[in-house]
């Protein structure tokens, strides 16, 4: 099987250690001065992508973000990690799923990947949309939640994590693949590596030149989850059938 | 790892605070032909900084030309200081030190400080590396510091090489900047390798705690500083709270507690959390959140015990030295001057030799001589430590004495020895419930799986003579709750929830057997403060 090229897309969320909060005015999450970091499942992404890389079975890793220029941070890190290179797509906008899979797709056509692998979904919104909606807006397999990936003779053997165990599939490629927590540990980011970063292509792009026009989705307002009322203790099995009663449970 | 895959800088500057940040900008700004690095623990920059903070803005101005124009995320000026002595109930309005009046100075969060400094050096060249702490000393075959071994990633909590091992690399400089703050523990090593310390008085420090809250709407008077003596601490302990009322309904509040303090029963916590219950701050408080909180100690022994500055190799500046101004209770001017000074010598003579001297003799270094006796006064009581206070003040520090400090760890007098009642105390509603809900707020991050980066010397005398005579003090000075003492099968045992650590070295300073060393965990562990 000749290299192919690899596009991991990846974003910038709140640090999964933050207890995320809203604004005062519900107006969206609060991130001044909160850890922002590279989605978990998305180092995961990148993480396959090198190990595939150093195996020989690709010939390039390619990573991109759809994020607010801040996002360079976030971008340097994919970079120093080991990614070849990384296309920025530049916005202030809140983009949601089928947005960030337009952009991915016309990325696809313009880089011909034999893989997208990106992380299962996002720690911050859990939409869990951006790989499925690729894969189906590029007419090309997909398969989501792995935890093993082989690659073989252009297919990929894949171990996905589903509700009732393990299952594995076989998918022609190109083809997009979406990474759950066990396939495997990101390493460790070295010092000279991120020296080396600084030297690699970064390519910026508004989000505007994708000409992605559709009207996005709007989100009115933000609020926390109802606080739960404190519990209440029986002394006895009736008592607690009485209040079951009175509560019209039975 | 061999040589050739060291790293190699003209200038290496270990800690992104404001010391090691303002040094390195200054550097660069001078010289741009120097290569200088910076080495800090925290994942991302100003994670880990916390100071209350009212700045003065003398050099902030000099080094980020056009700050005020561009807010920091937390940025107020200072429109009113009030000076309070607190009762159970009451709060007694006292004449504001002169040291203490803040007219044209600045409330900001170290933190978004910190991120702003960085960007600026970062501009201009610097290359800063967040995540990567130093390890350990590196020294030249003459014995000189030549730089340092940055931490391991990967081990296991036996310290085996764990399956994504990646070791340390060294990195070698022509200078070393040792700007870690208060109490590093590069600093801590290299003070008794050189015998800095030698002919000073022994170095003293306070244990600081802050919290920032988000309040309903109308409770805050922007820029409204109070400092608060006497309750909830005992007359003979040195310490005190502070309400910075910010702007958008925010508030910093915080304690601060000397490390001398006696009683070995007392929590320094559980005084922090009290404070907030006087009446006349309680209702300030109720309906709000909790933004972001942590603790951290602060230099207190100022000049008395101020370290040789200078070593083969290598200097120390900011908080890391000990230049925290306590009568101001400021420090970030102190540590930002201290870089400034630094950078200046290194481009002005090339070398470390020297800069001992010129730091006593420049601005920075008188500022703190003058108030070198005003700290150590207080070690008498509240009472007469004000009024030595107050006569320092008129002599202008030319007092033909320096009075000196003694071992914190050395202060603790076994239980039952201690005299004196302590204050009373009040029903505790307000968040955080305890240290696990306070350090919640801290945003930590530490990989479980990691080596323990507290080393207790001797487990067995914690179970045996401390427990007996001082009641196990670790228990309760930390604010963290990293130690317990748990009973389990035949016997009691010390456990340490490493993961819990806020990085703010109580214990490195005040166990009373001086057998706890903090080291730094895995790069990238520890608090991820948001503007603190």
């Amino acid at each position: 099987m000749n290299p192919i090229k690899i596009l991991v897309a990846a974003k910038r969320v709140v640090d999964y250690n933050v207890r995320v909060r809203l604004k005062p005015d519900h107006s969206g999450i609060a991130t001044d001065g909160v850890k922002m970091s590279v989605n978990p499942f998305d180092e995961i992404a990148l993480e396959e992508a090198l190990r595939i890389r150093e195996r020989g079975e690709a010939s390039q890793v390619v990573v991109a973000t759809v994020g607010p220029h801040e996002a360079e941070a976030q971008i340097r890190s994919l970079l120093a990690m080991g990614a070849d290179r990384a296309i920025h797509i530049e916005t202030t906008r809140e983009t949601g799923p089928l947005e960030v899979a337009h952009v991915l797709l016309q990325l696809v056509r313009e880089i011909e990947p034999g893989l997208v692998i990106l992380g299962k979904q996002a720690i911050d919104d859990d939409c869990g949309q951006v790989g499925p909606m690729l894969a189906a807006l590029w007419g090309r397999p997909q398969a989501t939640f792995v935890s093993k990936l082989t690659l073989a003779g252009g297919c990929a053997q894949a171990v996905r994590e589903v509700d009732h165990g393990l299952e594995t599939v076989e998918v022609d490629l190109p083809a997009v693949i979406t990474t759950d927590l066990r396939l495997n540990t990101p390493r460790f980011i070295k010092m000279p590596d991120i020296m080396k970063a600084r030297q690699k292509p970064l390519e910026k792009r508004p989000f505007e030149t994708f000409g992605i026009d559709f009207p996005s989705l709007v989100v009115e307002s933000y609020l926390p989850p109802p606080e739960r009322e404190a519990g209440l203790r029986v002394e006895s099995v009736s008592e607690l059938v009485t209040q079951l009663r009175d509560r019209g449970v039975l | 790892m061999s040589d050739s895959e060291a790293l190699r800088y003209d200038v290496l500057v270990v800690g992104a605070g404001p010391a090691g940040l303002a040094c390195a900008l200054t550097l660069k700004t001078l010289k741009p032909s120097l290569s200088v690095a910076v080495l800090e623990k925290a994942a991302s920059l100003g994670a880990q900084s916390l100071s209350g903070a009212v700045i003065e803005p003398t050099h902030v101005d000099r080094l980020l030309p056009g700050w005020r124009k561009e807010p920091l995320d937390i940025q107020v000026p200072v429109s009113a200081d009030r000076f309070l002595y607190l009762g159970y109930r009451r709060a007694l309005r006292l004449p504001t030190p002169p040291q203490m009046h803040n007219a044209g100075n600045w409330i900001i969060s170290l933190g978004a400080l910190v991120r702003r400094l960085g960007s600026a050096a970062e501009a201009l060249g610097v290359e800063i590396f967040p995540g990567f702490p130093a390890a350990e000393p590196l020294w030249d075959n003459g014995g000189a510091l030549a730089g340092v071994r940055v931490g391991d990633f990967g081990r296991t909590r036996e310290g085996a090489v764990g399956p994504n091992f990646s070791p340390g690399v060294e990195v070698r400089a022509g200078v070393t900047i040792v700007a870690e703050g208060c109490r590093g523990s590069l600093a801590k090593t290299l003070i008794r390798h050189y015998g800095l310390d030698q002919g000073k008085s022994p170095q003293t420090y306070a244990l600081g705690m802050k919290e920032l809250w988000q309040l309903p709407p109308g409770r805050t008077i922007p820029g409204s500083v109070f400092h608060t003596i006497g309750w909830p601490l005992p007359t003979d302990l040195y310490g005190g709270g502070f309400v910075y009322h910010l702007d958008r309904d925010r508030l910093a509040v915080g304690f601060v507690v000397g490390l001398d303090y006696v009683d070995p029963d007392f929590s320094p916590f559980e005084a922090f959390q009290q404070f907030k219950h006087h009446p006349m701050l309680m209702p300030l408080f109720q309906g709000g959140e909790i933004l972001s909180a942590g603790a951290r100690s602060l230099v207190e022994g100022g000049y008395p015990a101020l370290p040789t500055l200078e070593m083969p190799g290598g200097l120390l500046v900011g908080d890391a030295a000990g230049t925290l101004n306590v009568p101001k209770i400021k420090g970030v001017h102190m540590a930002l001057g201290s870089g400034i000074q630094a950078a200046e010598h290194l481009v002005r003579t090339g070398s470390p030799t020297g800069f001992d001297q010129s730091f006593r003799r420049s601005d920075v270094g008188r500022e703190l001589w003058r108030v070198r006796n005003i700290r150590p006064g207080f070690r008498a009581g509240l009472w007469a430590g004000l009024a030595n206070a107050a006569f320092e003040t008129v002599m202008g520090g030319r007092t033909p004495w320096t009075l000196s400090n003694a071992e914190d760890w050395k202060s603790l007098r076994p239980r039952g020895a201690v005299r004196g009642k302590n204050p009373r105390t009040r029903t505790r509603t307000l968040p955080p419930r305890d240290r696990l809900a306070f350090v919640d707020s801290a945003a930590l991050h530490h990989e479980e799986n990691q080596p323990v980066h507290l080393r207790v010397a001797d487990p067995a005398l914690c179970v045996s003579e401390c427990s007996t005579r001082f009641g196990n003090p670790c228990t309760r000075f930390c604010p963290a709750g990293v130690y317990e003492i748990v009973t389990d099968g035949g016997g009691s045992r010390l456990q340490i929830n490493a993961a819990n650590c806020v990085h703010c070295k109580a214990c490195d300073i005040k166990d009373p057997f001086e057998q706890i060393t903090w080291v730094p965990p895995e790069g990238g562990s520890g608090p991820n403060y948001a503007n603190l």
